[in-house]
């Protein structure tokens, strides 16, 4: 039997309301979090900047976000008289419940043992069950299918303004997005070769074994560097922030926006910073692994998994502090001429090693096919760079 | 029972999105229609367990296909609502109203014909077991279904290049165009 032990017997009222309790904590769990890490990128990128930063309400400021919040709800929701009515109410609805619903796939908790597959439950109410919303068969195309909902958010915001700079901002991001979404997933699809299944539960059962099954090493670093660089072109962060350049585009898609739905989007991005820290611990760092010391034993593997998050979190705000932003050509020549090319080469290399130990093929004969095709693929992709790269400049010598 | 209500809910989304699409007079209002469409049919295949279809619905045409018909509507700016007397071709209107009840008349023919619907075959996207349904997929895409898959793949690639030739900007110009 696979998912959620939950429902393996039936569903009854306590299956319903240990469902009900799941989601109203992460749902919980997503608010504060969002609220702490908007605090954090700030104070973070003070200190990096030799700043204070918010430092009035509260202790440490620590009640700034809160503050900021409870302002947004009282100030005037505007609407611009050429915008489309519907449709700009829609859009920040949008960008929110996606990037609430991408959260559900990640296990935050949950003691995971050597053997694969069975274990990883926790005790509530007497029933067994995931320390995760949910974990359907299809796992985590559920955050690949949700992050390319999530673009329609931003295009209709930006659409529906009925204004120039928002629309600008809107068309870069979609474009961004599909650009990047083809190397992230390629990245996922490294892990899921290697797992042999889609469930995010699975996948971190397979890296329960300590540092060296983590699919980190096991898939060697690439497809998580690509990640990594996909996810915050995806998440629309510096140094892939071109969606709100304020220098180009005031404010980008939201510019439009005031009061509590430009809260949402607000909120809607720094969750999804969350949410792609939360995939990457999953993915590639054994998500809740980690070794049990003493006291409760479900509680460490969560300690774990927030503090492997947080470093995550850290990264993300250091890249804003420091990378500049890129331009749009260098944006798209890294996303099709570097990460793709990348990424597919080492897909490719992947499932060779597989189907060598599944087919016990030897070895020398495959690493030299491999690293024969990898040459002619090269060559052939250098020199079909290089000769798009002449017609470029012809075309602009010419003109 | 739950089955049924799934079906009915997710065949109301179908239908009001279908007739959303041809209904609304802006074009971007259409494509959103479109995309509620193709969510009813993911919660129909989802129904049928076939997750991975439902989950490549919403991924590939809700969100990559439509995005680039909203980026065309968007760049093109066609984004308002037309007069569409002006303009169309006349026989137009007439060919379409044929073929309309030309393919409503063949539905309706296949569902009064077919005194039984259920052909006891089990389906190709919706597996017995759950997490074979993509080990499944894929075994029948790259045995029996190999080359119709690979010419699929050639043809985008045409496509591909084909759209690349066409956009590149002409390398010689005109001497007039030349000094802008």
């Amino acid at each position: 039997m696979t998912g959620d032990p939950l429902f393996h017997d039936g569903v009854d009222l306590v299956d319903i309301g240990i469902m009900g309790l799941k989601v109203v904590v992460a749902f919980g769990f997503l608010l504060v979090a969002t609220m702490f890490m908007v605090w954090f990128e700030r104070k973070l990128i003070s200190d990096m900047q030799n700043r204070i930063g918010p430092n009035v309400a509260g202790p440490w400021g620590l009640l700034q976000t809160f503050a900021d919040g409870v302002k947004f709800f009282f100030k005037e929701d505007l609407r611009p008289e050429n915008a489309d009515p519907l449709v700009f109410r829609l859009a920040p609805y949008i960008s929110a419940v996606t990037a609430f619903l991408s959260f559900a796939i990640v296990p935050v908790g949950g003691v995971f043992k050597d053997v694969p597959g069975t274990t990883g439950t926790v005790n509530i109410f007497g029933r067994e069950t995931f320390l995760q919303v949910a974990d359907p068969p299809i796992g985590i195309l559920l955050l690949l299918a949700m992050s390319s909902i999530a673009v329609y958010g931003i295009m209709l915001a930006g659409w529906s303004s009925g204004s120039k700079y928002p629309l600008i901002g809107s068309v870069r991001a979609s474009a961004q997005a599909i650009s990047y979404e083809a190397a992230l997933g390629m990245s996922v699809v490294a892990v899921v070769i290697l797992a042999g299944t889609l469930s995010t539960h699975d996948i971190v059962a397979h890296q329960a074994g300590g540092i060296n099954t983590w699919f980190l090493v096991t898939s060697g670093v690439i497809p998580f560097i690509v990640f990594l660089i996909a996810a915050t072109a995806e998440l629309n962060r510096p140094p892939f922030d071109l969606v709100e350049a304020e220098q180009e585009l005031v404010g980008g898609f939201h510019t439009e926006y005031s009061s509590i739905r430009f809260a949402l989007f607000f909120l809607a991005e720094f969750m999804n910073v969350i949410t792609m820290s939360a995939i990457m611990v999953t993915l590639f760092f054994g998500g809740p692994a980690g070794p049990i010391f003493f006291g409760l034993t479900w509680f460490w593997p969560t300690i774990w998994f927030m503090s492997k998050v947080m470093v995550f979190l850290f990264i993300f705000v250091w890249f804003r502090a420091t990378l500049p932003r890129l331009r749009y050509d260098q944006l798209m020549d890294l996303g099709w001429k570097v990460l793709i090319p990348l990424s597919l080469f080492w897909l490719m290399f992947i499932s060779l090693k597989e189907l060598r130990a599944s087919n016990d093929w030897n070895w020398i004969a495959t690493y030299a096919a491999a690293a024969g095709g990898l040459l002619l693929g090269g060559t052939l992709l250098i020199t079909a760079l290089r000769a798009g790269d002449r017609a470029y400049q012809k075309d602009s010598e010419d003109a | 029972m739950v089955d049924t209500i799934v079906f009915l809910v997710a065949a109301v989304i179908c239908l009001t999105g279908a007739l959303g699409v041809i209904l609304a007079r802006n074009p971007v209002h259409s494509a959103l229609m479109l995309v509620m469409t193709l969510f009813g049919i993911a919660v129909q295949f989802v129904s049928q367990e076939a997750h991975f279809l439902a989950a490549v619905q919403v991924i590939v045409y809700a969100g990559a296909i439509v995005v680039l018909f909203l980026f065309v509507i968007m760049l093109l700016g066609v984004d308002t609502a037309q007069n569409l007397e002006i303009g169309a071709l006349p026989a137009q209107k007439w060919a379409a109203l044929c073929f309309g009840v030309g393919s409503l008349a063949l539905t309706g023919y296949i569902i009064l014909a077919v005194d039984n619907p259920v052909t006891g075959r089990p389906g190709m996207g919706g597996a017995i077991d759950e997490t074979a349904n993509v080990r499944l997929l894929a075994r029948s895409l790259f045995s029996n279904y190999v080359y119709a898959f690979e010419l699929t793949s050639l043809l985008l690639v045409i496509a591909v290049i084909g759209a690349v030739v066409l956009a590149r900007k002409p390398v010689k110009q005109l001497p007039e165009e030349a000094g802008r």
